[in-house]
């Protein structure tokens, strides 16, 4: 559906010769439901028409323009949605326009939509709109499958374009995920990840991205493979902002399994020190450490030091405990949990 | 700092809708079902359902229902899985479960496993850890969890576990609070809590608390009164509830009221829905406040509804 098109007025079908032979039918919700439903005018008369061909088990061309009017009004409507699938099926239609269709509705270009949304003030409209994401997703990928390969650049550009506009985008990350996976196209998928942490280095989804290409990607050659560099990689983005949960967990994951590897990784505990060195946003590089020296760790004394030095008043003599009291003084919200870290300790004699 | 405005909520819930032309109705008319779930287990919370005419609501569900054994979200809808658990779940509430035909939903919702273990949402073929979860808990309040291969159902679950010790809606997708919450209640609802790294998810789930004492459901998102359900159930099934700082929880679920109108919102002065509402008391139910019912963490189903179904009191 083009922009010219939804600028027209909307002329209701009662009007329209085309559906003269159909008698809409009202939807029926019941005496005096508990979730009562108004309905407006326009939506109301659309879903009526919908309804009669519906139960007519209509397929035919404007049967399939109909289902465009509804999803432009309601794109969370999953029956609408299913009824379509079934008309695209039994018309042989060509389904790259569907590619062009649902692109509108990801991207709420939908005028329609929005002026709804901008009418209703209302908090729900984020669960609508993530049902709506979810709903268009579902189609798109039943789409991109009978397509086939032909359509993976498309996908990934398509995808591409949601998460420029939302970096997080949960729908768009799973179908991205689904097209590397059933359709291909990992070339450039590392690149893009570099990309988006570059612009947001606390995008979570981009580093799970990331963990997915080097675990999963054809041509790099797995975790072990991909180890080193990754670990220099995410040591800078530490530097760079050592108060991200995301870029600590994800060193973490690179030693997945291998905990032997990670207490004796000279670039783990040398960027637990570099942090602490500059005795501020701290946490993470402290709870690393924790896990570290619960992970049989030794620390230098240069480390000792440093720790101690941020503790007041005064240090225990048991280094992980005194990470534990720091951790409860500087993230007071979870300080039970880091309470609980410090009766986990071994006793010290 | 305020209480919990109950008799508003109930005054809301009831009244939910009614204004002509309300695009949250229009919007939500294909999801109703859900909407009837969210307003009603929040009313039985609150020790309220007795308002609501039982029968009406019981007959209208039943004419939600679809020849293939599954229910949809409204007269005249398709079927779908999401939609199957919340009728099931109301009629538990009512405890009318006996006017379904059991045999015949049980067997539409373990139609839905795929030969890996996932479900399907429907016959459409969408895959998700969410519907592993709705499967799981519909067909365990139905008694017929044999129906399907538990095993296989556990085991792709568990392949959805990332590095941070959460889980995702496919195997490699991003840890989600929401996500987490199905994986950890399919694995609570079958006994397979082992599977979990339960320090490292609890950490993950504790980290969600940000400073205005909400819960976000990743990490750099905006906190939302939902996650105060989806996170705190998790960390309640995986017992390290106490991680995190409660009462500045239950006073940012408080702020999140419309204490004159009723209802519930996902932030401080946003506007309220039912979803939101729901939660909300969910979530003060979880943190044991006082004139709230005690909800369950895996079958969000009242304690006592969830004792009279397995243990016939």
């Amino acid at each position: 559906m083009d922009s010219d098109e939804e600028n027209q007025p909307w002329i209701p079908l009662s009007q329209r010769l085309e559906w003269s032979d159909v008698t809409p039918v009202p939807q029926n919700d019941g005496p005096n439901p508990v979730v009562p439903i108004a309905y407006q005018d326009h939506f109301t008369e659309t879903m009526d028409y919908f309804r009669a061909i519906f139960q007519a088990h209509e397929r035919s061309p404007r049967a399939l323009g109909l289902t465009s009017e509804a999803i432009l009004l309601n794109p969370g409507h999953y029956t609408v949605w299913q009824f379509r699938r079934l008309v695209l099926e039994a018309l042989s239609v060509d389904l790259h326009g569907e590619l062009d269709f649902t692109e509108t509705i990801a991207k709420g270009n939908s005028k329609n939509y929005q002026l709804w949304v901008k009418k209703s003030f209302l908090a729900i409209s984020s669960l609508v709109s993530n049902i709506s994401a979810d709903t268009y997703r579902h189609h798109r990928r039943w789409v991109a499958e009978k397509l086939g390969t032909t359509a993976t650049s498309k996908e990934l550009e398509f995808t591409k374009k949601i998460l420029s506009l939302d970096a997080k985008h949960y729908h768009a990350w799973s179908h991205r995920q689904w097209v590397l996976q059933a359709l291909g196209g990992w070339e450039d998928e590392l690149n893009y990840c570099d990309d988006l942490i570059e612009e947001d280095v606390f995008n979570n989804s981009a580093w799970n991205q990331r963990y997915f290409v080097i675990t999963r990607s054809p041509l790099l050659g797995g975790l072990n493979a991909m180890r080193e560099s990754e670990v220099k990689y995410t040591v800078n983005a530490i530097i760079a902002r050592p108060e991200n949960e995301s870029s600590w967990r994800y060193l973490r994951g690179l030693y997945r399994d291998d905990n032997q590897s990670w207490v004796n990784a000279p670039a783990v505990s040398s960027i637990c020190l570099k942090v602490l060195s500059t005795k501020t946003n701290h946490v993470f590089a402290l709870s690393t450490l924790l896990d570290l020296i619960s992970h049989g760790f030794h620390p230098s004394q240069e480390l000792r030091d440093i720790v101690n030095a941020l503790s007041t008043p005064e240090s225990d003599s048991d280094l992980a405990r005194t990470v534990c009291t720091v951790l409860e003084d500087e993230d007071p919200i979870r300080a039970d949990y880091w309470k609980w870290r410090k009766s986990k300790l071994p006793q010290v004699s | 700092m305020g209480e919990l405005a109950a008799d508003k909520h109930v005054k809301y819930i009831v009244s939910v809708g009614k204004k002509k032309g309300s695009f949250e109705s229009v919007v939500i008319e294909h999801m109703r079902v859900n909407g009837a779930y969210w307003g009603l287990t929040t009313l039985d919370l609150l020790g309220m359902l007795h308002v609501v005419d039982v029968d009406e609501i019981v007959s209208w569900l039943i004419s939600c229902r679809h020849e293939s054994g599954g229910f949809g979200g409204n007269v005249g809808h398709d079927p779908h899985i999401m939609y199957t658990l919340s009728v099931v779940q109301v009629l538990a509430l009512f405890d009318k479960l006996d006017v379904l035909d059991i045999e015949k939903v049980s067997d539409y919702v373990a139609g839905l496993q795929n030969e890996d273990g996932s479900f399907s949402g429907d016959e459409w073929g969408e895959v998700d850890t969410r519907f592993s979860y709705i499967a799981i808990c519909c067909l365990s309040l139905l008694h017929r969890l044999n129906k399907i291969n538990v095993e296989k159902a556990v085991k792709y679950i568990v392949s959805c576990k990332n590095l941070d010790g959460g889980f995702g809606s496919t195997p490699g997708g991003e840890s989600h609070a929401g996500q987490i919450f199905c994986c950890v209640g399919a694995l609570a609802i079958t006994g397979s809590l082992h599977h979990i790294d339960k320090d490292l998810l609890g950490w993950w789930l504790c980290e969600r608390q940000v400073k205005s004492g909400g819960l976000n459901g990743r990490p750099e998102k905006l906190p939302d009164v939902c996650y105060s359900w989806w996170v705190l159930s998790s960390l309640i099934m995986i017992d390290r509830v106490h991680w995190i700082n409660k009462e500045k929880l239950v006073q940012y679920i408080l702020a999140c009221q419309d204490v004159e109108n009723g209802g519930i919102s996902d932030r401080p002065d946003d506007a309220v829905d039912v979803y939101h509402t729901f939660f909300g008391v969910a979530g003060l139910s979880h943190l044991e406040y006082p004139g709230v019912k005690a909800i369950d963490p895996a079958y969000a189903l009242p304690v006592d509804v969830v004792n009279r179904i397995f243990f016939g009191r």
